[in-house]
């Protein structure tokens, strides 16, 4: 009996034994192309990062420059792109969550809004292309935007729909049992309750949007100049990184590098920042 | 849970127990014959507050609640008891029509409230939550100050000047006997506070709006001893101005608190009677099942 019992014991260590080391392997195979990713752009990138990067605007292959028009374009394509985002995606998450639930009105959005989360994102750059480009008949920040936009509002209905049904049922009963009508119970009391998680579904869809590259290439282009004119063709990090990294000459190559840098290190730092968020007002 | 067979006939179980007829109960031991505040005896019936006729409720195709026929005393504290799934809960959530608020659910017959039929359609639903508060199982403080969490629903109805707002929640909490563990942080999160303040908090949150009429579903369920004895006394103390209809697991609860009770089983009423007859002499073998913790 005893001596079957230990048999028995020492069967279940080895299992134990055997599936945590699976679970780290696997880990530490995730973990090692991040590892080495970070690595070669730190190492690489972290040389080019001078002053003159956020000074200088791109140069003409051969001569010193910097990133300064391409950082801008990519702050005001992507601060348009989630303003327009947010308030659709808020509006659409809390519909779904809220009022629509099981209707198979809110179902088919909700399918339509997973399929619009997966899809492809040079496709909605073709598609910003069409609508947009096409007719203005030129590239455009707003195009750029627009296409970001189209990128984030699934992102940012997602969350929200799931933000707002982690609210417990109870909480919202509790509202309405004093007699407040359920858009008073849904902006005064839920929105209150899901506030962090929102907030950290934006922070993570800007995150998202900052490192796209397909849909700026049919919509914004590329500007090798100074413009902050959203109407024209502006530059941004991801085009310019595509760009300068694909060229034979040494400094453009080297700007890639530093660019790169530059976003991976900022949505590093939005995810981080969200996280905090996240778990800041969770305690509270 | 037993059949109903067996629950219209329980004597043959009795009888192999070898117990006498009414085994006294802990229930019993604590009760003090002549009920707290002298408690109307069924001739002297009190005025009613709220009447229910052959009221029914459906979860979907579920019929939870079948044809109760109750009426919860002016300014008295009314309890329903019975086995999980009973419908005391149901019953008590139509009274507010909370049950609204999911499609699929839905009562039927009538519940007079100072004789108007709460179910009929011209109702306005937020007034009558205004008139019948709700205090739920879990506290549910909102995610805002502790002032906040009150001037919210009087914001609903009032408009009040910033004295006069902090005037009715000083008053509300006082009447639910938080005011002075809290005056002292009145700008601080309600889920700052402990369970049983928490939910004192909810008691004067419902209070705060002065309505005529208090739910309390199960308020104490999720409270330790020391907060629940608080918050039985402060329904002592509320009863002086509010209808109160409770219900509870807890059968000392509903002995403690309660100046009638109604046993549910099934969504039908067992026995419906004052709290000191239903608890000393039982009317059906089956309340004294229940009571005497037989069954459920």
């Amino acid at each position: 009996m005893s001596a079957e019992r230990n048999r028995r014991y020492l069967q279940r260590r080895i299992t134990n034994y055997v599936a945590l080391t699976l679970s780290m392997v696997t880990m530490a195979i995730g973990l090692f192309w991040l590892i080495w990713i970070l690595w070669t752009l730190v190492a690489r990138g972290f040389s080019g990062i001078r002053p003159a990067v956020f000074t200088q605007m791109t140069p003409p292959p051969g001569s010193k420059g910097g990133l300064l028009n391409a950082i801008v374009g990519s702050l005001l394509m992507t601060g348009v792109g989630i303003l327009i985002a947010a308030p659709v995606g808020i509006l659409a998450g809390t519909y779904l969550a809220e009022f629509g639930k099981k209707s198979w009105f809110a179902a088919t959005t909700r399918f339509v809004n997973d399929i619009l989360l997966s899809a492809p994102s040079i496709i909605i750059g073709l598609f910003v292309y069409e609508v947009i480009v096409v007719r203005t008949k030129h590239f455009s920040g707003w195009a750029g935007a627009g296409a970001l936009a189209i990128i984030a509002i699934p992102v940012v209905v997602r969350t929200t729909e799931d933000m707002l049904r982690l609210v417990s049922t109870s909480l919202r009963e509790a509202a309405a049992a004093l007699g407040a009508p359920q858009w008073k119970v849904v902006v005064l009391v839920t929105y209150r309750a899901a506030r962090a998680g929102i907030l950290t579904g934006l922070l993570l869809s800007i995150a998202r949007i900052s490192g796209e590259t397909a849909p700026l290439l049919f919509t914004a282009l590329n500007n090798q100049f100074w413009s902050g004119n959203m109407n024209a063709p502006i530059a941004n990090l991801p085009v310019v990184i595509f760009q300068f990294a694909m060229s034979p000459y040494e400094d453009w190559q080297h700007l890639a590098w530093a660019g790169s840098l530059l976003i991976t290190v900022s949505v590093l730092l939005l995810n981080v920042f969200a996280r905090v968020v996240f778990r800041q007002k969770k305690a509270g | 849970m037993i059949h109903s067979e067996e629950l219209e006939s329980p004597a043959p179980r009795l009888a192999e127990a070898g117990r006498p007829p009414l085994a006294p109960a802990p229930v019993m031991a604590q009760m003090s014959a002549p009920k707290v505040d002298g408690a109307p005896r069924p001739g002297a019936a009190p005025h009613s507050k709220i009447v229910t006729r052959n009221l029914e409720f459906f979860y979907g195709g579920h019929r939870a609640v079948k044809g109760i026929d109750i009426s919860v005393a002016d300014k008295l504290v009314t309890a329903f008891i019975g086995p999980s799934g009973c419908g005391k809960s149901t019953l008590l959530r139509t009274f507010n029509r909370i049950y609204e608020l999911y499609p699929g659910q839905r009562a039927a017959g009538e519940i007079l409230l100072d004789g108007e039929d709460v179910l009929s359609p011209r109702v306005d639903l937020n007034l009558l939550r205004k008139r019948v508060g709700m205090v739920f199982q879990t506290p549910t403080p909102f995610p805002m100050s502790i002032h906040d969490n009150i001037a919210f629903g009087v914001r609903l109805y009032e408009r009040l000047k910033p004295s006069a707002m902090d005037e009715r929640v000083e008053w509300a909490l006082r009447k639910a006997a938080l005011w002075d563990e809290v005056k002292d942080k009145l700008k601080q999160t309600g889920r700052s506070l402990s369970g049983g303040q928490q939910q004192r908090l909810c008691i004067a949150r419902a209070i705060a709006v002065k309505p005529e009429v208090l739910l309390l579903d199960e308020p104490t369920s999720a409270l330790d001893p020391i907060a629940t004895a608080y918050i039985e006394e402060l329904v002592h103390e509320l009863k002086k101005s509010y209808t109160i209809a409770i219900v509870t697991h807890n059968l000392q609860q509903a002995a403690r608190v309660a100046d009638f009770t109604a046993l549910l089983y099934l969504g039908e009423v067992v026995e419906f009677n004052d709290t000191y007859t239903m608890f000393t002499n039982p009317a059906k073998k089956q309340t004294e099942d229940y009571i005497t913790g037989r069954f459920g």
